[in-house]
C-alpha cells in the first residue's frame, strides 16, 4: 500500500509544480480533474492502509503541528514559558486561551515542519523541564479552576545526558501521578505520534482522543524491533504486532474517540482537520463542565485502574 | 580434586543464567575479582563478595529474608500471572520458562511483613524474571499492594529492579505506569509513608513511574538507575558515556535520590525511617 500512497504523493507534487509553470483555463480545469481522480484513488487506498502507512502519515513532515491547531482553535492565546527552575523547553508549548466559551490551559508537544523548526523544537522530544513546565501549568489551571487540554505529538521523551541528570524518569512519573488527582477536567489527544512515557506524561485524562492517522505505543516500532529482535530494520513487522493505531487503542478502551481526518491525512486539509478537533473539544468541554469534580477524579482513577489483562495461576 | 569443589561462572548469553541468585556449590568464583568465595560467607554477607564488594542479584525471597522480621512475611496475590493480550508470538512460552526457572509466577513478590515489629507492605521485583519487566500482572500486583497499604493505613516499601515496561504487552504495559502511579497518589493523599529502594537495574517505565515517587528514595550501592538505556543514549549522541553515568552515586550527586545504602545496612535504615514516621512513638 505504501507504494500507491507514495506514487499519489509524487503526482500531487508534480501537479502543483505544473500549476506554477503556466495558468490558463484549460490547465486549471485539467488540474482540478486530476486532483479529483487522485482524491478518489486516495480514498480507495485509505481503505487498505496498513499500520506502516498510518505511521508514515502520523510522522508526515507536513502534518499540522500543535502550533497550527492552537492558532486555529484557541482564541486570545497567551503563551506561558519555563519551568521556573531550569529553562524553557521549546518541545512543549504551554499557555492559556479560549476554546469556544471555555477558558482552558493548553499544553502541547510541538514538532517542526522543517529541519530548522525541528532543531528548535528538538523533534518534539521534551526534556524534564518540559514536563515540569507542563506540571506547573496544570497546577495553575487547578488553582484557577480551568480545564486542561493536552495535545500529544512526540516520538518519546528525549534520551540524553542532561535529560538523565535532571531526572527524566522523575519528571514523567510526577506528571502521571499529579494528573491522576488534578481537580480540573483534562482532555488529552494525539495529533501525530504518541511515543511511550513521553506521551503518557500528558495523557492521564478524563477524555482521550486520537486522530484517525496517529499512533500510540509503548515504544517506536524501530526501538521495539531493536529491543526484541536486535534488529531495528524489522520495524514494519513490529508495527503490525504492536497494535498501535487509533482503532486498536479504541478496542483496548484506552481512547474514547477517533477524530476523522481529511482524505490522505491531516496535512492535505489542515483547516478541516483543525475544525474537527475544535468541534470535539468544545463538545467534551461542554459535557465535562457540568460534572462534579470529585466524581470526575474518581472516574479517572477507575479508568486507569482497570487497564491490563492478567490471569490466575492454579 | 579441589577443582571439583570450585564452581566456575560460565559465560552465557541467556539473561536467566547470567542474572542468577546466590549460587550453589561450596566455593564460588566471583565474576568481578575472580577470587574464590566460601558459600557461607556469601550467604551471610547477603550476596556481597567479601573481597571486592561485588553485589550479586538477590532473589525476592532472599531479599525479604534479609529485610523483614523472621517469619513475618505473608505473601499477597501469589496467583496473579501474565496472559498474552496481544497474541504476541512465543510470549506464553517465555513466561512459562521464567516461571520454571525462578519458581515464581511473576517478576514481583508482594506481601505483608514486619520490620522490628512494625507492620509494612513490601513489594520486591525480580530482575531475573524477564528483566523484571512490567506488564499487566506486575502492574496489577504492585497496584493491589499499594491499595492494600492505603486501606490498612500501612507504610509501603518497594524494592525496584526492572528493565522497564514489558514490550510483549504493548500499550497495556505503558498503562501500568499510570495505574501504579494513580494508586500511589491515593496512598500519598492518605498521608502514608512510601519508601523506595532502587536496586540494580532500575530503568525505563519503572523509573518513569512508581520508582521515582517515594517520599524517601534509597538506592543500593552501585545500582544502575536511569530512564533511557545506556546503549540508546550512546547511539543517539554517538559518544561514549562516563563510567559512573546512571549509577546510584551519580543520581545522589544530581539530587535525584536521598541516600545510597550498602546492602547489609538497608534493614537498619528502613527501620530508622519507619520509626521516625511511626505515630505510636510520638505519643
Amino acid at each position: 500500500m505504501s507504494q500507491t500512497i507514495e506514487r499519489i504523493e509524487t503526482i500531487y507534487k508534480a501537479i502543483s509544480e505544473l500549476s506554477k509553470l503556466e495558468q490558463n483555463d484549460e490547465i486549471v480545469k485539467t488540474i482540478a480533474r486530476l486532483r479529483s481522480i487522485l482524491i478518489h484513488l486516495e480514498k480507495k487506498a485509505q481503505k487498505e492502509y496498513c499500520v506502516w502507512d498510518r505511521i508514515q502519515l502520523a510522522r508526515h513532515i507536513d502534518r499540522p503541528r500543535a502550533q497550527y491547531y492552537i492558532d486555529r482553535i484557541v482564541e486570545d492565546f497567551i503563551e506561558i514559558h519555563g519551568d521556573r527552575s531550569f529553562s524553557d523547553d521549546r518541545a512543549i508549548i504551554g499557555g492559556i486561551g479560549k476554546i469556544g466559551k471555555h477558558t482552558v490551559t493548553i499544553i502541547a508537544q510541538n514538532k517542526g515542519n522543517n529541519a530548522k523548526e525541528n532543531v528548535e523544537r528538538n523533534f518534539g522530544m521534551p526534556h524534564p523541564e518540559g514536563y515540569r513546565k507542563a506540571l506547573r501549568l496544570m497546577k495553575q489551571a487547578e488553582k484557577f479552576n480551568r480545564p486542561v487540554v493536552c495535545l500529544i505529538d512526540t516520538p518519546g521523551a528525549y534520551c540524553g545526558i542532561g535529560a538523565e541528570e535532571r531526572g527524566q524518569g522523575e519528571a514523567i512519573a510526577r506528571n502521571i501521578m499529579e494528573m491522576s488527582r488534578l481537580k480540573v477536567p483534562i482532555i488529552s489527544g494525539i495529533i501525530g505520534e504518541g511515543g511511550s512515557g513521553g506521551a503518557l506524561a500528558l495523557g492521564v485524562a478524563d477524555r482521550f482522543f486520537m486522530q484517525e492517522n496517529t499512533t500510540y505505543s509503548i515504544l517506536s516500532p524501530e526501538g521495539f524491533a531493536s529491543i526484541l529482535w536486535k534488529d531495528s530494520k524489522r520495524a514494519e513487522e513490529a508495527a503490525e504486532k504492536m497494535r498501535m493505531t487509533a482503532k486498536d487503542l479504541l478496542g483496548f478502551e484506552i481512547i474514547d474517540h477517533i477524530i476523522g481526518e481529511p482524505t490522505g491525512g491531516a496535512h492535505k486539509d489542515p483547516q478541516q482537520a483543525a475544525h474537527k478537533v475544535k468541534k470535539y473539544l468544545i463538545e467534551q468541554l461542554d459535557i465535562l463542565e457540568t460534572k462534579n469534580i470529585e466524581k470526575l477524579v474518581q472516574l479517572r482513577y477507575e479508568r486507569f485502574r482497570k487497564y491490563g489483562e492478567f490471569g490466575m495461576a492454579t | 580434586m579441589l577443582d571439583n569443589l570450585i564452581k566456575k561462572t560460565k559465560k552465557c548469553d541467556k539473561p536467566i543464567t547470567k542474572k542468577r541468585d546466590i549460587p550453589d556449590g561450596i566455593f564460588y568464583q566471583c565474576p568481578k575479582c575472580k577470587k574464590s568465595i566460601y558459600k557461607l560467607d556469601l550467604r551471610q554477607g547477603a550476596g556481597v563478595c567479601p573481597h571486592c564488594n561485588y553485589y550479586y542479584p538477590v532473589s525476592p525471597k532472599n531479599r525479604i529474608n534479609i529485610t523483614v522480621d523472621k517469619g513475618s512475611f505473608r505473601e499477597l496475590d501469589v496467583n496473579v500471572t501474565s496472559v498474552n493480550p496481544l497474541d504476541f508470538p512465543e510470549y506464553e512460552d517465555k513466561i512459562e520458562t521464567y516461571k520454571y526457572k525462578t519458581e515464581q509466577n511473576e517478576a514481583v513478590i508482594t506481601g505483608r511483613a514486619k520490620i522490628e515489629g512494625r507492620n509494612i507492605i513490601i513489594a520486591v521485583m525480580d530482575s531475573r524474571f524477564m528483566m523484571g519487566s512490567m506488564g499487566s500482572a506486575v502492574g496489577e500486583k504492585i497496584t493491589r499492594a499499594i491499595e492494600y497499604a492505603t486501606v490498612h493505613k500501612l507504610p509501603l516499601i518497594i524494592f525496584t529492579a526492572s528493565g522497564g515496561a514489558r514490550m510483549q504487552e504493548g500499550i497495556l504495559s505503558l498503562m501500568q505506569m499510570a495505574k501504579t502511579s494513580s494508586a500511589l497518589a491515593k496512598h500519598d493523599d492518605a498521608g502514608l509513608l512510601y519508601v523506595v529502594v532502587l536496586t540494580d537495574p532500575t530503568t525505563g517505565g519503572v523509573t518513569a513511574s512508581f520508582a521515582m515517587l517515594g517520599d524517601i528514595i534509597l538506592a543500593e550501592e552501585g545500582a544502575l538507575i536511569g530512564f533511557a538505556g545506556r546503549r540508546v543514549i550512546e547511539q543517539t549522541l554517538k559518544q561514549k558515556l562516563p563510567q559512573d553515568f546512571q549509577s546510584a552515586e551519580f543520581l545522589l550527586d544530581h539530587g535525584m535520590i536521598d541516600s545510597v545504602v550498602k546492602r547489609d545496612e538497608i534493614r537498619t535504615v528502613l527501620d530508622r525511617i519507619l520509626r521516625l514516621h511511626s505515630k505510636e512513638d510520638k505519643k
